[in-house]
């Protein structure tokens, strides 16, 4: 049985997409059979942050309505063994992506697989509880941001209540994942600590990607930033990999790097 | 930090954000607790009462209040002013 992992955050633009390719490859770069779904009907854009957008033939609506195999839309990455993706709709009605359709997909899905990414849309609606609906566990992405904040708080409080496993009284174990962090804006006051967010939002610390130029470049060019293995933020998600495989990992970007003298003289 | 931003006083926000951050959520936590029933509960409980009392619904609250790993149901009725 595969292990459903929902990637969400109440909050748009936060870096959903750009984490759950990250996780996703890095877990298929372990050797575990991953798939990676998007769940963004009419906006689907982790094909592209994947950079299979041009391989889309069969989306997750048309496997739900039989008009196609899961086989036939999985589309294979062409980097990394024993990773697929299941890209959104783009043209269907939102709530084609209903309960019992779902359901069936990601019974055949946790058959073959061993993770399950699920790649929620933003907001509270149809298509982000349908992303939660029958996760196992939550990766909970912020920014140390009121408005981030503030939402990640209202999505625990539907992932331990609306979702299959809170209905039978059991528990979807929760992550934070905490994004664009810029240490020196710490360090200066002007941006919400790791240690704020998580007295807030009171759940374990996945991981902490800094704020990096790395994932546009990655994105401009349909790679995950993970693959990117120099970039602090290819790092960053390489260990949160690991702690989700229950590696113990020290945090390694959230002090500000040392600058020379004349760098820090002129507030380069 | 360079030498410019030495001189000018500013003022750390994150310090607010995080207070504001913990009075809203509290606030949210407190209304979205999971329970669809409540307002239903408020209804029933306030039929129950105005056998005895008048009083409107407006004077029951209902609120679940988590205390650690305990969650708290509180119920507070506001008794009329018993001369009027």
């Amino acid at each position: 049985m595969g292990k459903i992992i929902v990637v969400t955050s109440g909050k748009g633009g936060v870096g959903k997409t750009t984490s759950s390719a990250s996780l996703a490859t890095g877990l298929a770069r372990r050797g575990f059979q991953t798939a990676v779904l998007d769940f963004d009907v009419g906006l689907r854009n982790l094909d592209l942050i994947m950079g299979c957008e041009r391989r889309v033939v069969y989306d997750f609506v048309n496997v739900i309505q039989g008009d196609a195999t899961l086989n036939q839309a999985l589309i294979r990455d062409k980097r990394v063994e024993n990773l697929y993706i299941l890209p959104a709709s783009q043209t269907k009605d939102k709530e084609a992506l209903h309960q019992d359709g779902v359901a069936k997909v990601l019974e055949e899905l946790s058959s073959r697989f061993e993770f399950i990414i699920c790649d929620s849309p933003a907001g509270i609606e149809h298509g982000a509880l349908m992303a939660m609906h029958f996760a196992d566990e939550a990766i909970v992405v912020t920014n140390p941001e009121v408005s981030s904040v503030r939402d990640s708080d209202r999505i625990l409080g539907l992932l331990q209540s609306k979702t299959v496993k809170a209905k039978n009284g059991e528990v979807v174990k929760e992550h934070l994942l905490l994004t664009r962090y810029d240490p020196e804006r710490v360090q200066r006051g002007d941006m919400l600590s790791v240690e704020d967010v998580q007295e807030i939002l009171a759940i374990p610390l996945l991981g902490v990607i800094p704020e990096s130029k790395a994932v546009l470049t990655a994105s401009n060019s349909g790679e995950p930033v993970i693959l990117d293995e120099v970039s602090d933020a290819g790092q960053a998600y390489d260990d949160a990999v690991s702690r989700l495989l229950g590696e113990d990992v020290p945090q390694r970007f959230i002090k500000p790097v040392k600058k020379g003298f004349f760098s820090r003289l002129l507030g380069g | 930090m360079g030498i410019f931003s030495y001189f000018r006083s500013k003022k750390a926000t994150a310090q607010v954000a995080k207070n504001r951050l913990q009075i809203i959520v509290a606030h949210e936590r407190a209304q979205n607790s999971g329970y669809d029933f409540l307002p239903k509960l408020r209804q029933e409980i306030l039929l129950v009462v105005q056998k005895y009392v008048h009083v409107e619904l407006e004077h029951i609250n209902v609120d679940v209040n988590r205390d650690g790993d305990c969650e708290v149901l509180e119920f507070n009725v506001t008794l009329p002013d018993s001369k009027s």
